[in-house]
């Protein structure tokens, strides 16, 4: 007889955020198989680095890069995610929490960590679309939208949040105001002196702030057209980001009656009210104080875990934090009491020259505060001595000018802070703890200290202390230097800083593209010229000028060459069906330009091959006059669409998979992508349109449609990965335009779907595109460049466009 | 010596070439492809890579060269030799711009 195995303790955990997963993180770390563990998470995807979304709109990062937990983390961690269905009561009673759409699940152990919300100041116009707050991706999807299509910006809250939100918006070109109420910026990290050169850096970057602005409306219609101050000051805008701070999100705790404050009170072991039930994060109240920061939020996960587990009786004891201001370029820091009052004693460096302002509070030889402008790479060293009282009278004449002072010459730097000096603020990482870490598991990259240690893991601000510290513990042999494949031999840069680049300098020429990043041959090669074409072209649809002589020959000459320097045409056969008009004209066409060779192609189309240069235009217009258009079997681009019978004629078929794939190939054709596409619909899983080795495959059940994506044929065969099944038509065509797309924005050129996949993880874009609202943003963005793109290319060359590429300059006798 | 004797041909004017395009000049021989740099010089080959005989004038321009469509070669348009690592060369042949007019070392006399 099989043995029952004891029941495992059953932890649901609420909030898949920052917070939550991190005590999830510690918790298996000490008890990896007590608990069968449920996640229920508002947001539609796995857990990413809030904090990085401040370099996501500013095109620094992407999604992908700060995705810390994909679907496959839960997997191999045997946790049961409930992604976008958040938890909208608990029974406390019965133990029991219950998402929106009716899952519930039991729980023995209660883990709450719903984090915060924007504070929405309710003004008039509060609720017009286009005001939104900066919490989650979704918002930098919105933001990232509204400067695609409107100019202007107005950011309410001159903070932290606020002035990166700024940033990441004039990064995307738009025209930024940020109102703050007070008289100086970031009141609660900088003194006066250092708000005003940072007010002045950023007038630098084109940011507009007015301070002492009091928003008294917001204006529009059916969405904000722009906001009023009290002065009568009327400013246009197409967004507003409400950065007016936060508020802790305890809507369900305080519904299901544990004790609430301003968050949701917890004692110093993360216990509520309730001792089933703990919380952990942003939604806490602890000891009367509110959190912010990640920092002591990452703490709170070790007490928690320590407790849950029963490992240790540990306490939250609250500590200093410090601050840092992810602005690109922008260096400050601060941290503690940095203003002081009449029992501390300033001292104060400044290089107005510079842009440097130092200051450090001391409070009886013991230093409580500083805040670092226009140079902060002392902060460790100075933190430290805030968190542990260190006494600095010793010190005092030259504590300003950092550790290296005195011994001019030397490099201020990693080697001179003590091994308990903390690295990474976020995590609390010090430097003993990565050097012997570096040493135990012989690591030689800023990654894999990463991985280890979790050491510049979080807002990233660190990673130079911690590349120094490599390159102190392994010597010569650390190559900081990362490791990107340029986009050729012209150029260091890699194909995503190319793409960057295009989008955050809005650079709209092959030239322009050259000269901002410093390309060393004047007019490129053969590999890059094509890349970069193909870039622009994505980026900046109905806008860019293609550029003919940056194409391959078969793109510039809309036909195959052949070894023999004649082409072949292969005219579109929507969804692989044809006609007897259809095959007439051809047979027509055939004989009239006594074309030699006429072939069925494996992609269920018919190719007229042997067709010299000059008859490519007469070609062309014959076809055209019979309803026929460019097949695109010559390009980086859409190429057919393959189908079978389907439930029209087959008795096996399900649904009508011809008619699906007709459709897909209208909604498609004409777009350029980074490799050629294709695609595929078979009526039933027998699967006889070999859907499964295409860039995007359908395959039709009893209950809807299964999409696949990422195969294909050649050298190396790669089977498709399932992305998502769907009932609809409506949404295959909706996800096969938003995985084109995503595609289009992100491949390198010369990437197929399947090595593409390959690089980023099907996880990622499953992610990408399982979320609603992304998944919509980027089928309208493809929606939009097919505008531009469905232009027959033939009936253009017919009607007489770059005549010269198809006729000899002369004939000499 | 080369018995065969040339003359200067007009063969057209240089704004019949785009920037970094080539255009083609047939002769009962053989085909020539003229190029255009992108500092308005202009290049004269034998229209036949010494790869496989692909089609010079169909491919990309690039500097002081040309890749072959048909397998990637690089091609000097001043001497037509190939780059390293390849070995070959395509003829060239005479060409002058005089006021905007391509003349071109074809043709017997
Ligand atoms: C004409 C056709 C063969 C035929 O007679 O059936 C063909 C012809 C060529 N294929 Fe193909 N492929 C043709 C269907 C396929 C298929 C079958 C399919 O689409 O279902 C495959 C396997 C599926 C796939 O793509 O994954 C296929 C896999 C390739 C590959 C390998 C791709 C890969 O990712 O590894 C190449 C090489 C490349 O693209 O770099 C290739 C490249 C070529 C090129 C473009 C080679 C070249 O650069 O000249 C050939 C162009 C000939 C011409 O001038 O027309 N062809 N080729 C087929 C045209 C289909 C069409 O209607 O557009
Ligand atoms: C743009 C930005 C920049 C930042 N920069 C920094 C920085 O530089 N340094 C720093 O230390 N901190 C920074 N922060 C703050 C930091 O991100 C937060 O302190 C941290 O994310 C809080 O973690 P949390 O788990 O408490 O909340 P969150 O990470 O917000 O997680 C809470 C999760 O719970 C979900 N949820 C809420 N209610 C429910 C429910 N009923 N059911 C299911 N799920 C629910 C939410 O959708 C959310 O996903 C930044 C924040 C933002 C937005
Ligand atoms: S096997 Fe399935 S998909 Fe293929 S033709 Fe038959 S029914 Fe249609
Ligand atoms: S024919 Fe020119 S490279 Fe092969």
């Amino acid at each position: 007889m099989n043995m029952i195995a004891p029941r495992r303790s059953r932890l649901v955990l609420v909030g898949n955020g920052m917070a939550g997963v991190r005590a999830l993180e510690e918790i298996l770390s000490r008890a990896p198989h007590e608990f069968a563990i449920t996640v229920f998470g508002a947001e539609p995807h796995g857990n990413y680095n809030r904090i990085m979304l401040s370099p996501v709109l500013a095109g620094e990062k992407t999604f992908e890069a700060i995705t810390t937990h994909p679907g496959s983390w839960y997997k191999e961690n045997g946790i049961e995610l409930i992604a976008g269905e958040p938890v909208a009561g608990i029974d406390r009673e019965a133990k029991t929490v219950t998402g929106e759409f009716g899952t519930t699940r039991p729980y023995d152990v209660l883990l709450l960590a719903t984090g915060s919300n924007p504070v929405i100041i309710p003004l008039p116009g509060h609720k017009l679309p286009g005001v939104i707050g900066f919490r989650d991706i979704a918002d930098v999807e919105t933001m990232l939208a509204a400067s695609k299509s409107g100019t202007r910006a107005v950011v309410i809250g001159g903070g932290l949040l606020g002035l990166e939100a700024a940033n990441g918006l004039a990064r995307n070109g738009m025209d930024t105001t940020v109102l703050h109420i007070m008289p100086t910026l970031m009141e609660r990290q900088l003194d006066p002196v250092s708000a005003g050169l940072l007010k002045a850096d950023l007038g630098n970057r084109g940011i507009k702030v007015i301070t002492e602005a009091n928003t008294k409306i917001i204006l529009g219609e059916d969405r904000v057209e722009g906001v009023q101050l009290a002065g009568g000051t009327h400013l246009p805008a197409s967004i507003v980001v409400m950065a007016a701070g936060i508020r802790p999100n305890i809507a369900l705790a305080k519904e299901a009656g544990l004790t609430c404050g301003r968050g949701i009170q917890v004692d110093d072991a993360m216990v509520t009210s309730d001792p089933a039930i703990y919380a952990v994060g942003e939604c806490v109240e602890h000891r009367g104080a509110l959190f912010g920061l990640v920092a002591p939020l990452y703490e709170m996960a070790k007490i928690v875990a320590d407790r849950i587990t029963k490992t240790a009786d540990s306490d939250y004891i609250p500590a200093v934090t410090g601050t840092r201001l992810k602005v690109t370029g922008i260096d400050m820091f601060s941290a503690g009491d940095f203003m002081g009052d009449e029992n501390t004693d300033d001292v104060v460096f400044r290089d107005a020259a510079r842009g440097i302002h130092k200051k450090l509070v001391i409070r009886d030889d013991k230093l409580i505060g500083a805040v670092l402008y226009g140079e902060a790479r002392d902060s460790a060293w100075y933190f430290d001595m805030i968190r542990n009282g260190t006494d600095i009278s010793a010190l005092r004449d030259t504590l300003v000018f950092g550790p290296s002072a005195g011994n001019s010459g030397e490099a201020a730097g990693v080697e001179s802070l003590p091994d308990t000096a903390e690295i990474c603020g976020c995590n609390g990482v010090s430097k003993g703890t990565i050097l012997a870490a570096i040493g135990k598991h012989k690591l030689t990259t800023a990654d894999q200290v990463r991985s280890r240690t979790k050491a510049s893991a979080s807002c990233g601000s660190c990673t130079c202390q911690v590349e120094s510290l490599l390159a102190l513990a392994l010597g010569g042999d650390y190559d900081a230097t990362p490791k990107v494949k340029p986009v050729c031999k012209c150029t260091a840069a890699g194909h995503d800083a190319v793409r960057a680049a295009i989008l955050d300098r809005r650079l709209k020429t092959i030239p322009a593209v050259m000269d901002a990043m410093g390309w060393t041959a004047s007019d490129g090669c053969a590999s890059c010229r094509p890349a970069l074409n193909y870039y622009l072209l994505c980026a900046w649809p109905g806008e860019y000028v293609d550029d003919s002589r940056s194409r391959f020959v078969n793109e510039r000459m809309h036909a195959n060459i052949q070894k023999d320097g004649t082409y072949s045409v292969v005219p579109r056969m929507w969804g692989g069906v044809t006609s007897s008009a259809e095959l007439r004209a051809i047979a027509d066409v055939v004989d009239k330009h006594q074309i030699p060779t006429v072939k069925v192609t494996g992609g269920q189309r018919i190719d007229l091959l042997g067709v010299r240069k000059e008859q490519l235009p007469d070609v062309w217009r014959d076809l055209n006059a019979a309803g026929m258009v460019s097949g695109h079997a010559y390009g980086k681009a859409l190429r057919t669409v393959k189908t079978c019978v389907g439930s029209e004629w087959c008795r096996f078929g399900t649904q009508d998979s011809t008619a699906m794939g007709v459709a897909l190939e209208r909604m498609t054709w004409g777009s350029w992508t980074p490799h050629k596409t294709k695609m595929a619909v078979s009526g039933c899983p027998r699967n006889c349109a070999e859907a499964t080795i295409k860039d995007f495959g359908v395959i039709a059940t009893d209950a809807g449609w299964d999409l696949y994506v990422a195969g294909n044929g050649g050298i190396e065969v790669r089977v498709t990965d399932l992305l998502a099944k769907v009932t609809t038509k409506d949404e295959v065509l909706e996800y096969a335009a938003a995985f084109m797309q995503l595609y289009r924005e992100e491949a390198w050129y010369l990437d197929r779907t399947a090595p593409w996949v390959e690089r980023v993880g099907i996880d990622y874009v499953r992610t990408r595109l399982s979320d609603a609202g992304g998944r919509k943003l980027l089928q309208a963005r493809f929606m939009d460049s097919q505008r531009f793109a469905q232009d027959d290319p033939w009936a253009d060359r017919a009607a007489g466009a770059d005549a010269h590429e198809f006729s000899t300059l002369a004939s000499v006798e | 010596m080369d018995s065969h004797i040339s003359v200067w041909t007009d063969v057209g004017h240089l704004n019949d070439i785009p920037r970094l395009g080539s255009r083609v000049v047939t002769t009962p021989a053989i085909d020539i492809a003229l190029f255009r740099t992108a500092d308005d010089r202009v290049f004269a080959l034998h229209d036949m890579c010494p790869h496989k005989a692909g089609k010079l004038s169909q491919g990309i321009i690039h500097g002081e060269s040309v890749t072959c469509p048909l397998h990637n070669w690089v091609i000097g348009l001043p001497d037509g030799k190939a780059k390293e690592p390849e070995e070959g060369c395509a003829r060239t042949v005479p060409v002058r711009l005089e006021n905007g007019r391509i003349l071109l070392a074809v043709g017997g006399a």
